[in-house]
């Protein structure tokens, strides 16, 4: 459960976050939506603790995390799974060490044991016989799968996902969204989704919401948002031009 | 007033920089003591900063020794005091050139390589994504670094003196004909235990400079690549300031 309390948040004189209210249920699927520069990005990073907000609080299972020291956060951390936008593989390392990195380091696994968590999980996002290449011999696809196994890796009750469809070609994207609904039937998780791409926010939320201009402007179910007579909203679900919404040159 | 708005910034920003130098410091230095230990980065490092600077390290180090023991035996040769080409060549390697070139050439090849990879990693979201899975990125890519560079210099600085020194004998006995029991024996003469040490000390606090600036740089990058190739940049520029300057400092302080 993750409930985000009229957060703030500015960098230098630019306001990205300004009173952002939010509340995720157990074991729910949030996609937030929201156009470039809305403040999507700011928002889930600050759900994680890689950012502290100006003002304002983000309970993780009742529990503040924007107080915390760094240890207490660490801590929280590994609730927490995350897919980046670039997939965020570390390149000195090969696929199985990259996916078995959490495995062995802060639980101690032994390096055969944790290969074979590993080889599983990447079975798992439908990849096999890639465990020992470097991430620099994928393609963008196969990163963002190989990122995937690595958020799930340990079994994180809470995933994140920044951006996941970004990037790939569009039956590359489906396969994602698929694994996304996938993963989350077989393990439970609770899921928050940032992303422009209305196709998978569609296919993969329990509930949606809108940002805008550092705001939640609206929340509901996908049908909600569907029909919503909310003109804002209206304009960035079918993706017009012409709108209340300006584009910034 | 605009001049004095200028100057205002400058030193806003030079103090919030060397504020956040000093915050990586003295974390580093707290995450240096808490397990686990990542015996494996630290070889990695030591073998990249340490074992791969060697070839040039080598090549400075021997033609170094050489063009010194020119330079002084034609100076030297003016007054008939050929004989002490062997203490020039061994005081100046040991003080000072052995620590300061060394620390040059690391902060050129291996201080670029920090910074970039760091910088690297910070832009493609790799050291969120440490954090992420509860890693922290100061004690998984500093702290390795650190501690390649505090004890790999004053390694390469020993070979760079050795190196040198035979250098320096080479060019004197070999092509310049003074005997070889003399350049020993100027060589040993005037060498105190003091200058090797003194110049140890001197490589170790040039390491741990180069390699606390350069991490320094590429953690705090951003901007894409353009960001990187500054970071990398200033990473070898700020590290060679450091190291001239603080050798000054250290000279004086140290060979009181």
């Amino acid at each position: 459960m993750i409930e985000v309390v009229d957060l703030y948040k500015s960098f230098g004189p630019k306001q990205v976050l300004r009173g952002v209210n939010l509340f995720i249920d157990k074991g729910e699927s949030m996609v937030v939506i929201g156009g470039s520069g809305s403040g999507k990005s700011v928002l889930i990073k600050n759900i994680i603790g890689l950012l502290r907000p100006d003002s304002g609080n983000v309970l993780v299972d009742g529990r503040d995390i924007t107080g915390l020291n760094e240890k207490g956060l660490y801590e929280v951390r590994k609730k927490f799974g995350m897919l980046f936008q670039s997939a965020a593989l570390f390149d000195s390392l090969s696929v199985w060490e990259n996916v078995a990195f959490f495995l062995m380091r802060e639980r101690g696994m032994k390096e055969k044991e944790a290969k074979e968590v590993a080889v599983d999980k990447l079975k798992m996002v439908g990849l096999a016989g890639v465990e020992n290449l470097m991430p620099s011999e994928l393609s963008g696809g196969m990163k963002k799968r190989v990122g995937l196994a690595r958020a799930i890796a340990y079994e994180p009750e809470i995933l994140l996902y920044d951006e996941p469809t970004t990037g790939l070609d569009p039956i590359m994207a489906d396969a994602i969204n698929d694994l996304i609904v996938e993963l989350r039937e077989r393990l439970s998780v609770t899921s928050v989704t940032i992303t422009h791409d209305m196709h998978s926010a569609y296919k993969i939320a329990d509930r949606m919401a809108m940002l805008y201009l550092g705001e939640i402007i609206e929340t509901g179910s996908p049908d909600e948002i569907r029909n919503t007579q909310n003109p804002i909203v209206r304009q960035f679900i079918t993706g017009s031009a012409v709108g209340p919404i300006k584009i910034e040159v | 007033m605009k001049f004095i708005e200028q100057i205002g910034s400058y030193i806003i920003r030079f103090t919030k920089e060397l504020g956040s130098i000093l915050l990586l410091v003295l974390s580093t230095l707290k995450q240096l003591f808490i397990p686990p230990f990542e015996m494996k980065s630290v070889l990695k490092q030591m073998i990249e900063v340490g074992i791969k600077s060697l070839p040039v390290v080598l090549i400075t180090a021997v033609f170094t020794g050489m063009v010194l023991a020119l330079q002084s035996y034609t100076g030297f040769r003016r007054f008939g005091a050929e004989a002490m080409v062997g203490s020039v060549v061994a005081l100046s390697m040991t003080r000072e050139l052995g620590p300061v070139l060394t620390a040059l050439i690391v902060a050129g090849r291996a201080g670029a390589a920090m910074a970039a990879e760091l910088g690297t990693m910070r832009v493609t979201e790799q050291i969120d994504a440490l954090e992420t899975l509860a890693a922290n990125p100061v004690k998984y890519l500093v702290v390795p670094r650190f501690l390649a560079g505090l004890f790999m210099l004053p390694a390469l600085a020993i070979v760079t003196d050795i190196v040198g020194i035979l250098g320096g004998y080479a060019v004197t006995v070999g092509l310049l004909g003074t005997s070889s029991t003399i350049y020993w024996k100027r060589t040993w003469d005037y060498l105190d235990m003091e200058d090797i040490y003194n110049g140890i000390v001197k490589a170790c606090f040039f390491g741990a400079a180069i390699a606390l600036v350069s991490c320094y740089k590429g953690f705090y990058s951003e901007g894409g690549a353009e960001g990187v190739g500054k970071a990398t940049t200033s990473a070898v520029v700020l590290s060679s300031m450091t190291i001239l300057i603080s050798d000054y400092f250290l000279t004086a302080w140290l060979f009181k």
